[in-house]
């Protein structure tokens, strides 16, 4: 690289191609236009119609973050029909449904930025979506967690933490008994 | 929470699997079983020509036996109950086996070669005497065989063929001590003692048992000892002061005697003469301190010094090898070796036989001997001598060698401990792993094909056997799984063994030098084994050790012998005779810095002994020192004492190992109407994972878990006999559960019209315990569970959440918790005769009873069915929870014999030991014979099972690889297709 540019600062320039864009620069426009091509009616149609389009896409965006947002309350209804065929018992099927239903709130909570990218748009008002999207999460979190206490996989009983305390020491050591033989 | 799930986890698996049965394939994987016959009493050779050469014997395990004359196993064998002792063996009609027992009051004849009882006749009586069985040669009564019998105060004569009873002559209305019966032609001759001095003779019709003569004469002086036969018609005695020996001659009924000082027949010895009970012609064995004496009585009554032997040990009974000829055996010791000496009785000079033989020294002396002659081919006599040793064993040795041995000193185990294995060392060599992996994958490609069935039936034996030999489970290292450990076993002998837990096999023995008979200690008898050193973290290049307690005699009142043995290598490590005795020995829940266990040793005068004698060990003890109690309980007197330490010993001689106790309470039973038969405590290793039981509603209920808890169970003292001697009104059971700190009763219970014997386990914080109903004439179990209801309150989860709480803290006796009990009884049809509950590690697994049942099998149970909280109709969530529904008896799963088709005869105890793997716990059951077994509760919920296919594994794994790798390429292909069109 650096012997290039000495071996060109020192030469005269024998070619060059101007790569810059100049089809957008009335000044440099010494190539006529193809027939029929009008190049004014774009000029003048450009800034109302971008605005059109604009403002269609946000309605669009907002509309789609809005149905977005709904999107886990089927999730949720789902949920709860399939909780209620699980049933009450312990069994790899209820824990594997309850777990899922934990899960994926818990996986759309996180990624709440995420899913509304796509719809991110300065005139777009996402916090009202958001908030949905976010409410509705934490209500199927709520129905797996409450699936979880119906299972009695909560530690919300005594039994549960006292069953891993180990039994008191003894201060007194007594032995003894009837005499050998 | 995990441990909910886990528990949950558990309880289904309990719920799959309700029983713990084998498959006929697995007998012999994990478990194994001896058999013994216990030390030999009596033995009769049976080498006729034809069929196979055996010796019948019975023992002091009231075992009768016919053992293989070449290799010394088993052909046959009856264990006669505990109070049915053998008197007498011998070989009737040639095809029958006599044994009298129960002090002369059963005869019971066997069939020679498949030990099938023939028939059996009860002779009963009154008074307790000596019992004799005699077999006449050639003596018959209407065409019967007779055999006589004198037990129980009379003299039968029993029909050889059918065990009835021919005649019968009751002497105990005469004073008459029978000694012996002799038989002379038609006439019986019995002759006997009437008060150590006069000599009674009575002589007897063979034929129909008519008195014909009955004649007296008095010694001057007493007589010592029993009269020794030494030929048809001539006995000797030692007088009371036993320095003169009697000659007693009989002929025809006429008595007539003389005597003669043993100082005329030797000079230079003098001592405590002993005639040796061996039956010689013409002759005797006198025992002077270690010498044996010889001696001839000649026609005439002349006694002639034959021989004088040093060192002696044994001398036979005499064979008789031909028309007139007579043969004996002894052994005497010299220069570590055994010699034994054949002679003729009639021409001393010469040596039928004369070998030198080297026995295990660990084997001790000659106890007993037996001899058998055989026919070379060179028409010479040939001998084989059947030894009893000190330590019980049996060995046949023939030809200078010993041709086989059996340790039967296990037959008599009396007390089991268990040691660790010493870790394994590092560096294996590659050869040997690459040796192993080859085997390993051959084992796996074998047991793969049994598992796809394409096994051959070859295959299939090589796979049995392959699981059978296992050299895995018979290393001498510790396992990570923890069931290889050594079984340390006292037997009665005084001989410690070291088994392996893999396949039995004794690893070491010792004779204990310090439970040898010697002037201080006569009797010396090994009480019990504890563990006195095992090394966990700081000591782990010690081996372990155990303490073997013992005392001089059968009474309290003799000293203790204490000593200490490498668990390893089975060696005296060191040992202690003590002037103090030894009532009780109380191990301590400390330890000094290599890892010895501190132990109390309290004498029968109420002082304590500590050991090991350290400075160390006191200080550790005055730290603990207000918190040593002691309860002593007395059976006779119906008391229990609790005690404290209190100062060292006020003594002559100061020894600040010896500590004094004051008395604390007494509990007092009244004697009129209870008396002590069983007591039983916690075993002091126990460990126990939780503290709270979960009802099905969530709620809890807290164990009273106290190491110092004694239960104890009483009997009216009229029903402390043999069921069947009250009627039930007379009878009652209490029951109570104590405070061995406090003295406080816990829980106290009758159950009218029940009585004892009383077996008992204490486990947890529930006892459970067997004993008989009168009303409904069944046995009975009961189950009493304790929960502490002062930490009942303990309800708010918050304070659980927030670690607020004390149930963790420890706890005084003194706090006087409020418990209450909860029990329940169910009948249970066998009588039992131990019970044990199963141990594992960490207290997780679900617990089982070992019952050990009067058919010498050992029963497992689950707790499950002794169950306070069984109810008849239980709720859908107890069912849940594992509450099987009441009924009023306990199920006898026949699977679920942990013993499946063997039998444990005579069995005495059941020990469990927990192994490493939390769901498993080794079992080792002995009596007169041993077993050994590892079961699981709730089965191997945390192992692969040993027949888990590896090979079949590894090939699912490999085919979901390729299949796997096969999808990856067509799907690429796909694409690659896909992107060309």
């Amino acid at each position: 690289m650096d012997k290039g540019k000495g071996v060109m600062g020192s030469n005269a320039r024998r070619w060059a191609v101007d790569f810059s864009d100049n089809s957008t620069s009335p000044s440099s426009r010494d190539v006529p236009d193809p027939p029929g091509f009008s190049r004014a009616s774009i000029d003048q149609d450009d800034s109302t119609l971008s605005r059109q389009k604009k403002d269609a896409e946000s309605n669009w965006k907002s509309q789609k973050a809005w149905e977005v947002a709904q999107a886990p309350f089927k999730n949720l209804l789902m949920m709860g029909f399939m909780m209620w065929m699980a049933g009450s018992t312990v069994h790899l099927f209820s824990i594997g449904i309850t777990f899922s239903a934990l899960w994926q709130p818990i996986s759309a909570l996180q990624s709440v930025g995420k899913i509304f990218e796509p719809y991110k748009d300065s005139r777009v008002e996402l916090l009202g979506p958001k908030l949905l999207f976010i409410a509705l999460n934490l209500g199927g979190l709520a129905l797996g967690v409450w699936k979880l206490n119906a299972l009695g996989l909560l530690p919300t009983h005594t039994s549960d933490w006292v069953s891993s305390l180990p039994p008191a020491q003894e201060v007194e050591y007594s032995g003894g008994g009837l005499n050998l033989r | 929470m995990a441990i909910r799930v886990f528990l949950i986890v558990l309880l289904f698996l309990s719920f799959t699997n309700l029983t713990y049965s084998l498959y006929e394939d697995q007998v012999g994987l994990m478990d194994w079983h001896q058999k013994y016959i216990g030390k030999v009493k009596h033995a009769v050779f049976h080498t006729q020509k034809t069929g196979r050469k055996r010796v019948l014997v019975s023992t002091e395990e009231n075992v009768v036996a016919s053992l293989d004359l070449r290799h010394g196993e088993i052909f046959w064998r009856h264990v006669l109950g505990t109070n049915d002792v053998i008197d007498g063996l011998d070989i009737a009609l040639g095809k029958y086996v006599i044994t009298l027992s129960s002090d002369g009051s059963i005869l019971r004849a066997w069939n020679l070669p498949d030990g099938q009882m023939v028939w059996e006749s009860s002779l009963p009586g009154s008074k307790a005497s000596k019992s004799i069985l005699y077999i006449p040669k050639n003596l018959k009564a209407d065409k019967d065989d007779l055999i006589l019998v004198y037990g129980k105060g009379s003299l039968n004569a029993v029909s050889g063929v059918d065990g009835e009873v021919l005649w019968k002559k009751d002497f105990s209305g005469e004073s008459i001590e029978v000694s012996h019966i002799i038989q002379s032609s038609d006439v019986i001759y019995v002759t006997g003692f009437v008060d150590s001095s006069k000599i009674s003779v009575y002589g007897l019709n063979a034929k129909n048992g008519e008195l014909l003569e009955n004649n007296h004469a008095a010694l001057p002086f007493g007589t010592f000892g029993e009269l020794l036969s030494v030929s048809g018609d001539m006995f000797v005695v030692l007088d009371e002061m036993r320095s003169k020996i009697v000659i007693v001659h009989l002929r025809n009924g006429e008595i007539s005697y003389n005597q003669k000082h043993i100082s005329d027949l030797t000079k230079d010895l003098a001592g405590q003469a002993v005639i040796l009970p061996s039956r010689l012609p013409g002759m005797f064995a006198l025992n002077i301190n270690s010498y044996v004496l010889l001696i001839k009585v000649t026609n005439q009554g002349e006694l002639v010094l034959v021989d004088k032997v040093n060192n002696g040990a044994a001398v036979s009974d005499s064979l008789s090898i031909s028309e007139d000829e007579h043969a004996f055996a002894f052994v005497h010791y010299g220069d570590n070796k055994i010699h034994l000496s054949v002679k003729n009785v009639n021409d001393w000079n010469h040596d039928l036989l004369k070998e030198s033989i080297v026995i295990d020294h660990q084997k001790g002396k000659i106890d007993k001997i037996f001899v058998n002659n055989y026919v070379r081919t060179d028409r010479s006599h040939g001998f084989r001598a059947l030894m009893v040793m000190e330590d019980h064993s049996l060995l046949l040795v023939q030809q200078g060698e010993i041709v086989w041995s059996r340790e039967d000193g296990l037959a008599s185990v009396v007390d089991v401990t268990t040691s660790e294995l010493p870790v394994q060392k590092e560096g294996v060599s590659v050869a040997k792993v690459e040796q192993n992996l080859f085997e390993w994958l051959k084992g796996h490609m074998l047991k793969l094909k049994g598992t796809l069935m394409i096994a051959s039936p070859d295959d299939l034996a090589a796979i049995q056997a392959l699981r059978l030999r296992s050299s895995e489970k018979s290393k001498m290292t510790r396992d990570h799984n923890g069931f290889r450990k050594l079984l340390i076993v006292l037997t009665r002998a005084g001989k410690v063994f070291a088994l392996h837990t893999g396949d039995g096999r004794v690893v070491w023995s010792i004779l204990l030098p310090s439970l040898h008979k010697s002037e201080a200690c006569e009797n010396p008898v090994g009480l019990h084994i504890y563990q006195w050193q095992v090394p966990h973290h700081h000591a782990l290049d010690e081996n372990p050790s155990v303490l073997v307690v013992g005392q001089c005699g059968p009474s309290l009142s003799t000293p203790a012998v204490l000593s200490f043995i490498d668990a390893y290598t089975g060696m005296e490590l060191k040992s202690l005779s003590p002037a103090h005795t030894a009532a009780q020995v109380i191990p301590l829940p400390h330890t000094d810095s290599t890892e010895q266990r501190l132990h109390l040793i309290i004498d029968d005068k109420q002082h304590a002994y500590l050991y090991p004698r350290t400075p160390e060990a006191i200080d550790i003890l005055k730290h603990e020192f207000s918190n040593v109690y002691w309860y002593s309980v007395d059976a006779d007197n119906g008391v229990i004492r609790g005690h404290a330490l209190k100062s060292n010993c006020i003594q002559e001689a100061v020894d600040e190992y010896c500590f004094d106790f004051r008395d604390l309470w007494s509990v007092v039973f009244p004697s009129e109407s209870e008396k002590i038969i069983a007591t039983m405590t916690r075993k002091s290793n126990e460990v126990v994972h939780t503290q709270a039981k979960v009802m099905t509603d969530y709620d809890v209920m807290y164990k009273y878990i106290s190491k110092n808890l004694l239960f104890v169970a009483n009997a009216a003292p009229k029903a402390a006999g043999e069921i069947g001697t009250v009627i039930p009104e007379e009878a009652w059971l209490v029951i109570y559960i104590l405070d061995t700190v406090t003295g406080r009763i816990l829980h106290r219970m009758t159950h009218h019209g029940c009585q004892g014997p009383v077996h008992a386990v204490f486990s947890e914080n529930w006892v459970v315990y067997h004993y008989f109903n009168l009303r409904a004439h069944r046995y009975e179990m009961s189950v009493v569970e304790i929960y502490d209801q002062s930490r009942a309150d303990n309800k708010d989860v918050w304070r659980f959440v927030l670690g607020k709480h004390n149930l963790t803290s420890p706890v005084s006796s003194y706090s006087r918790p409020e418990v209450i009990a909860k029990s329940q009884s169910y009948f249970f049809t066998h009588s039992v005769k131990a019970i044990e509950v199963t141990s594992t590690a960490k207290g997780i697994t679900s617990k089982q009873l070992l019952i050990g049942t009067i058919g010498d099998q050992v029963l497992a149970l689950d707790k499950r069915f002794l169950d306070p909280r069984r109810t008849v109709n239980p709720s859908q969530a107890e069912k849940e929870d594992g509450i099987i529904p009441l009924t009023d008896s306990l199920p006898i799963i026949p699977q679920s014999y942990i013993t499946h088709a063997l039998k444990v005869e005579g069995l005495r105890g059941i020990v469990t030991v927990p192994a490493k793997l939390e769901s498993t716990s080794l079992v080792f059951a002995y009596g007169v014979d041993l077993f050994f077994t590892q079961i699981a509760p709730s089965r191997t919920y945390d192992s692969l099972t040993e027949d888990f296919s590896y090979a079949l594994l590894l090939l699912t794994i490999v085919a979901l690889v390729a299949a796997i790798f096969v999808t990856w390429v067509l799907s690429e292909r796909k694409d690659l297709q896909d992107k060309w069109r």
